[in-house]
This record gives C-alpha cells, structure tokens and sequence, in this order.
C-alpha cells in the first residue's frame, strides 16, 4: 500500500517535469536567473564589504559563510516549499476539494503539485559558496563539524519548509494573507543571511527564535566556525539546529492538520 | 486624448479596490523595510560610506521601499498572459494605440500607488528613525524624477512583456529581469556603495533611472539636472523601442488555442 502511494507521487512529479522541460529556452534561462538572483544577495554582501571590514562583528568570509549555509537551506525549501504560495488561488478557485478527495495527504499533494526544478539553479549557486566559504575560514574540523556541514544545510530547509507551511496554512483563515505568508518565509531568508548580530533585540527575537531563523544559519556558522555567541547564548544552541527542525516540522504539522479541519469549501 | 485620460482614471480606481492586499503590501513593505535597515545601519554607523550617514541611509531605505512598489521594480505580467492565451488580438483591434492605453493606465496605478506606497513608508520613517528632508524647492523636481522613474519603468516592463510575443514563455526573461533590478536599481545597496570602477557602468542602464535617480534626487546629492536628463532619456528611448517593437509584433501574433 505505501508503495503504490509513493509510485503516485513519483508519477505526479515525473508528469509536472516533463511539462516544465516543453519550453526548453526558458527553462534553461529561468535556471541560470535562479543561479544569479542567489550570486546577486552575495554580490551584495561582498559590496558593503568594500566598505567596511567587518558586521556585526563578523568578517567578510565568516558572513558568506552564514550566507552559503541560508542559501542552500532556502534553495533547498524553495524547490520543494514554495508551491505552497498558491494555496490561495486553490481555496479561491475550489481545487483544495479535489485534493481533499485524494487518499493521499493534502500537504504532500500540494508539495508535489508544481516541482519546479529550475530551481535547482539557486541550490547549485549556494552549493558552490558553501564550498569557497569552507576554504577560505578557519574550520574547527572535527567528526562533529563534518556531519554538521552536511545535515546543517538540511535542517535550515526543514525550517525554511516550515516556516513555509505555517505562514501559508494562515492562508485558510485570513482570506489573502499572501502578502502576510511572504513577509514571513522570503523575510526570514532575508534575515539569515547576515549574523544575528546585526539586529535590534526585537526584530532578532521574532526572527531568530519566535521564527527559529538563527538556527538555519548563524548557530551552526558559531558551531563551523568554534566561536563563542556574541549575544551570550550558550554553547549548545550552536549543536541543536536538527533538534528546532524536528521540532518546527512536528508544529507546522499539527497547525496544517487543524487548518485543513477548518477548512471549509468557497461553496460557489 | 479623453478616452486616455478617463483609462488613467480606470487604472487608479481599478487597484483602489484591493484595501486589504494594500494593507497586506505596506506591513510587507515596512517588515523588509526594518530588515534592510538594520543591515545598512551596521554598516554606516561604524564611520560614513560615500557621504550616506545614519540618517541618509534611513531615507534611502524608506523611500526605495515605497519606490518600488510605486514603479513595480519586479515587472508584471499582464500582458505577458494576455499574449499568451491570444487575448492579445482584441486589444490590438480597439481604436487605440495599446502602448499609450497601458501607460495611461500604468499612471493611474501609479497615482495611487504614490499615496498608499510610498506615503507610508516615508511617514513611518520619518515618526520612526533619523530623516533627511530636502529643501522645499527640491519636492517637485523630486516629483518630476518620479514620473520619469515610472516612465521608464512601464516602458521596461512593455518590451519585457512583449518579448511574449517571440519567446511564448517569457518567464525566464521576466526572472533574469528581476535579478538585475534588485541589484542594478539600487534597491539592495546605493548604488555609490560599490567600487568606484563600476560607478560609470551601473548609471549608463535604465534600472538606475527608476529607483537610485529619484532617491538621488530626495536626498539632493549634486545636482538634479543630469539626474533628470538621464531619465528623460531613457523614457524616450524604452518608450520608443516599445513602439518599435509592438508595430513588428503585431504581424507575428499567433493566436493559441481555438
């Protein structure tokens, strides 16, 4: 039974790629724009950086450290996430029924509904930082720093996804609280990408902790990077991010549960 | 002239409509707003960068983020879709010229977007945070360089929606476009932040004319004048090549669908 279900989610995908590769020139171009809109938020960085030698107490290469880490976690997020933003015009035009009707999980259903993989584009771009951020800090290598290096990226797109979740399942409440939803998920990406340093008190504890944004990021740079938390945290916290994504995960869960409950048809 | 004047009209009231979809875009606004803020503020408060202090930095950030909304930096795709599903044929057989008909339109959404986007941000700002008025005198020169912004931003998005009409799919362009925008426009840093050798390259592209060039002009940094011109410029020339374009496009439309 799990099988065939899964078999169903394979063949929804593989049909929604192959419609994607139908206009190839713009698929090929829309990769490359997702790659350059991820360079671009660098580019950035290495700008004010032209400028100044350090934020937040942070130097140029421990920033695109954090950077490298937020963008992979996003790309990551934004490839199997970011379907989400069209829960609207589903509620709107009446097709959050059909997939009500499915025996297959809403939340999975709508995941797989539009897979777009140009955006493979973004995680390669970040990928590549990653790598040149690597070489260029001076890593506290150890068994620990290797692991967290490959599950680091994974966790901050587990809470990238559910962050997602969360902000868009507002969506059946709040009739067009897109707007809302995307200040929430493209903000806390916003957010990451710099140390949280560079914050006031309370804009750093709604995105970093409220939105665990912190630990996608600046955490387990601290942890790569084995330097104290400037804003006095302890240790730990450095060591926990896969803990806040199953965490996140488990509460976005719940929360879309309940929504869908909710959820009543527009009845046109 | 009155058919254009009354689909300005159309086009203010047409968005006027969304209150809450406006309420939604200022809390956006204003939440990326603190965010940026507080990043540039890093930077500034450790000694001036290119004569942007504290206060400067705090102008630019709330007038790019009410600017924006105001020229639509992103682009749309309006007619992009119309093209697409071969709407498009209805409109080019009206008695009108259809790239006048959507800058008339264009104008009156940007009228609006002028009080409820860009209108708040400053005001927040300035309740808020260190600002720099201009002078008096500066206001409408500062409102000329806003209509030339949005100008050349329509004239933009025209020739980006109409590469539609040869690509079938322009959402590729349409993403490329939006990348170069962010940065090219100064919306993500002032454009004087970068190296000194990019300087002449990054005022010589259009992005600079629809965001840097009003704020340059708000926060009188030299003179307003070759400001000015360069937008200018560049209005006639995007608004032009639009109408080029469109005269060519016309003979290649196909009509998808039955």
């Amino acid at each position: 039974m799990a099988d065939s279900t899964a078999g169903v989610y394979a063949k929804l995908v593989g049909a929604r790629l192959r419609g994607q590769m139908s206009y190839r020139a713009s698929f090929v171009l829309q990769c490359v724009a997702n790659a350059l809109g991820q360079l671009t938020e660098l580019a950035i960085i290495l700008v004010l950086f032209n400028r100044v030698s350090a934020l937040g107490g942070f130097s140029v290469n421990e920033v695109v450290l954090m950077y490298a880490l937020a963008g992979t976690a996003f790309g990551i997020a934004d490839l199997v996430a970011s379907q989400l933003d069209e829960l609207p015009t589903y509620i709107r035009t009446g097709t959050f029924d059909v997939l009500l009707l499915r025996p297959l999980g809403t939340l999975a259903q709508m995941m797989a509904s539009d897979l777009q993989l140009r955006k493979l584009g973004r995680i390669v771009a970040g990928v590549v930082a990653l790598v040149y951020a690597l070489g260029h800090n001076e890593i506290a290598w150890s068994p620990f720093t290797a692991v967290l290096i490959v599950v680091a990226p994974l966790s901050g797109a587990v809470i990238f996804s559910a962050i997602w979740v969360l902000a868009n399942a507002v969506c059946f409440w709040v009739v067009d609280g897109q707007e809302l939803a995307n200040a929430v998920t493209y903000g806390s990406n916003a957010f990451t990408s710099y140390p949280a340093t560079v914050y006031d008190t309370w804009l750093r504890r709604f995105f970093a902790f409220v939105i665990p944004g912190a630990f996608v990021a600046y955490y387990p740079s601290l942890a790569l990077l084995d330097r104290p938390d400037p804003l006095g945290g302890p240790a730990f916290l450095s060591w926990i991010s896969p803990l806040v994504a199953l965490a996140a995960a488990v509460v976005a869960g719940l929360v879309w549960r309940t929504a869908v409950r909710h959820y009543r048809g527009t009845g046109s | 002239m009155r058919a254009y004047a009354r689909l300005a009209l159309a086009g203010f009231r047409r968005y006027s409509t969304y209150r809450q979809a406006m309420v939604a875009g200022m809390a956006t606004n204003v939440a990326f707003g603190l965010l940026r803020m507080a990043v540039l503020v890093a930077a500034v408060s450790q000694g001036s960068i290119a004569g942007y202090d504290v206060a400067a930095t705090a102008t630019y950030v709330w007038l790019g983020q009410g600017l924006m909304a105001v020229v639509v930096l992103w682009g749309d795709k309006q007619l992009a879709d119309r093209i697409r599903s071969g709407d498009v044929v209805v409109d080019l057989y009206r008695p009108w010229h259809l790239q006048s008909a959507l800058l008339a339109e264009d104008v009156g959404r940007a009228g609006y977007a002028l009080l409820v986007r860009l209108a708040p941000p400053i005001a927040f700002g300035a309740l808020f945070f260190p600002f720099r008025w201009p002078e008096l005198a500066t206001l409408p020169l500062f409102a000329v360089s806003v209509v030339l912004a949005v100008a050349v931003s329509f004239g933009m998005r025209f020739l980006l929606n109409a590469t539609t009409f040869w690509l079938l799919d322009n959402r590729g362009v349409q993403a490329l476009y939006t990348g170069f925008a962010w940065l090219l426009s100064g919306l993500a840093v002032p454009l004087a932040f970068f190296p000194s050798w990019a300087l002449p390259f990054l005022w010589s592209t259009p992005f600079a004319a629809m965001l840097q060039a009003p704020i340059d002009v708000f926060l009188e940094r030299g003179s307003p004048w070759p400001l000015l011109a360069g937008q200018a410029f560049w209005a006639v020339v995007v608004l032009g090549a639009g109408h080029l374009v469109l005269q060519r496009a016309v003979r290649k439309v196909v009509v998808q669908g039955g």
